[in-house]
């Protein structure tokens, strides 16, 4: 793309010498794309291929069940990631987007804390989620005797996808051009009163997008649930967020570690509900970003 | 940036400011940076709940023996905690990880930055943004249910056991691909247009301008995605605990069934030790081990993406 502004011609009078290599060189690279497409197909085709027996009302209408594999269900664990989701969102984006606005509109640079602030969240954002878990594990369910609840499970969720709420947030609020900003201020608005008016609407697009992709790690999480004692085999929907819970890629987990074959048919059913899930949320937020990215 | 302005405004029209302070703006900016604090408390948070447990673990258990022995068996009886063989287990599915995801994710990164055009970047990148966001357990499903039946199959002479570290490692490599990629290709933009139409100019062909202009230039932000790739797979949990197993025998063969140390955390942590036992603190001791490393290896990339941010901005 970046070749554009370059003369045609000169490109193709450079490049006349080895025309093999080239090539070559061209058809590797587009080859390392493909090979990534073709593994992403391969994985969807064989999930849905395996699970296509027990894609059926059964599957989110029955509870999960050790003894009957063929009917069980994976009922509770919709209802306990949509719980989860649900806290995280309420919690971790507003917070999220706090932080981010802090960082980019008050934040003095040359300050030590403030550099700190974003070499912490950097580094959080790299942080194994299994280490959230032993946070959560730690923290939330003993020191804080919140237990293994729903409520453990969406604190230990937000602090996980919140670095990436902040970065995108980050992102977005910085691709608002400064003259906006000095319009407003000309005007006579606070800082604040431009942030709100200004700033804030013409960066909701980017934040929704990005917030839709942490939303979406988040549902895809399963490893600090292993340690907040997310029992696999809750048989009942979770009626508060003080209730004890499973989570839809725990309970695919639970059902891949079991010998029978029916549970990995189990397993590839649900694994299948979870990427349409996914793929839903993926699709809105590249529609979001395509349709109201502005370019200013 | 705006603070800045802001300041040099009022500084210079006293007599135009507003004499009263204003609460409310103060009080905004407060709530902001409290929002901002979280993430402050919650590494405090993560260090709290790792530090305590791992010193009385190193109570109970010398630190000769952790660093010293390679017999790995907290859950067994006798126990043995020699952390050596599950060291050896992340590092043996990393490196298997990184052979995967570097040549591919830099080649892929160079496509789309030097050589796609609008349309084909449009196909491309949501591609790997869906690749970035499957759900680790998929890809261990996948691993255990598909691709180890498959080189099974094709390579009998590997003896792979059911669980192996080479599946685990080829799928974990795959995960982190999107990583390598996407911020490979955004230092890669970030390299000006005038160094590559220079290199034309002396008459390098497309590929030469690619290989020894672009990447060279954006070599810092190049290893700051690999080392940042290679954190994200030292620390991946649900792939490793599915198909690479929890068998802590120590051994470097990578056909074999074998325990990371993230793998071991999330066997001990999901019940198999019981609440203050030496088995369950192992857990944090290990926690902290992995969490110092990542750290470490999350520092440097960080760093080195300022570096190179200095250079072309």
């Amino acid at each position: 793309m970046a070749i554009l502004s370059t003369p045609r011609s000169a490109v193709q009078l450079a490049s006349r010498g080895r025309p093999l290599k080239e090539h070559l060189f061209r058809i590797a690279l587009l080859a390392s794309l493909a090979i990534a497409l073709v593994f992403l197909t391969l994985l969807i085709v064989y999930v849905v291929e395996e699970g296509w027996p027990r894609l059926d009302s059964t599957l989110w209408e029955n509870q999960p069940s050790i003894r009957r594999p063929e009917t069980a269900g994976i009922q509770s664990g919709i209802f306990g990631t949509l719980w989860i989701i649900g806290l995280t969102a309420l919690m971790a984006l507003p917070t999220g987007i706090l932080a981010a606005i802090y960082l980019e509109e008050y934040a003095d640079k040359t300050k030590w804390y403030n550099r700190l602030l974003e070499l912490n969240i950097s580094n959080l954002a790299a942080v194994p989620s299994i280490v959230y878990g032993i946070l959560g594990l730690g923290i939330i369910a003993r020191w804080m005797a919140f237990g293994f609840t729903i409520m453990t499970g969406a604190i230990t969720i937000s602090l996980l996808v919140l670095p990436i709420v902040i970065i995108s947030a980050r992102e977005a609020i910085r691709a608002v051009p400064p003259s906006i900003r000095e319009g407003s201020l000309a005007l006579g608005a606070t800082q604040w009163q431009t942030i709100y008016r200004q700033v804030l609407p013409a960066s909701i697009p980017g934040i929704a997008t990005g917030s839709i992709l942490a939303l979406s790690r988040a549902i895809g999480e399963a490893a600090p649930f292993l340690m907040l004692g997310a029992a696999t085999l809750v048989r009942f929907n979770p009626e508060g967020v003080w209730s004890s819970f499973s989570v839809l890629p725990l309970q695919i987990y639970s059902f891949i570690s079991r010998p029978q074959e029916e549970f990995a048919v189990l397993a590839a059913a649900a694994i299948v509900v979870l990427l349409a899930i996914l793929l839903l949320m993926n699709s809105v937020a590249i529609w979001l970003r395509n349709r109201y990215q502005k370019r200013w | 940036m705006s603070a800045q302005h802001l300041k040099t405004a009022s500084g210079a029209s006293r007599s135009l400011a507003r004499s009263r302070p204003r609460y409310g703006e103060f009080a905004v900016k407060a709530v902001l940076l409290l929002a901002a604090m979280v993430s402050i408390a919650t590494t405090v948070g993560i260090v709290a709940a790792l530090l305590e447990p791992t010193i009385e673990f190193f109570g109970e258990v010398s630190f000769g023996e952790f660093f010293g022995s390679t017999t790995w068996g907290p859950l067994f009886n006798p126990p043995a905690f020699g952390v050596w063989p599950v060291i050896v287990a992340t590092v043996e599915i990393t490196l298997i990880a990184i052979v995967v995801a570097v040549p591919l994710g830099l080649a892929a990164a160079i496509y789309l930055s030097e050589y796609a055009t609008p349309r084909i970047r449009k196909i491309f990148k949501p591609v790997l943004e869906v690749l970035a966001g499957v759900p680790t357990v998929v890809f261990g499903f996948f691993a255990l249910t598909f691709v180890t039946p498959v080189l099974q199959d094709v390579f009998p002479f590997l003896e792979l056991e059911a669980k192996n570290a080479l599946s685990a490692g080829l799928l974990v490599g795959v995960m982190i691909i999107p990583i390598v990629a996407s911020l490979s290709e955004d230092s890669m933009a970030a390299v000006p247009n005038g160094l590559r139409e220079g290199s034309y100019a002396l008459g390098a062909s497309k590929m030469l301008t690619s290989v020894r202009v672009v990447v060279p230039a954006a070599f810092s932000g190049i290893v700051a995605a690999i080392i940042l790739a290679i954190s994200r797979a030292a620390g991946e949990t649900m792939i490793v605990a599915i198909a690479g197993g929890f068998k802590s025998v120590f051994t470097l063969y990578p056909g074999d069934e074998m325990a990371t140390m993230a793998a071991f955390i999330a066997q001990a942590g999901s019940g198999d030790a019981s609440v203050g036992s030496t088995a369950y603190k192992t857990i944090f001791a290990v926690g902290s081990l992995l969490f110092i490393m990542t750290f470490a290896m999350n520092y440097v990339s960080a760093r080195m993406v300022q570096k190179y941010r200095e250079v072309y901005d």
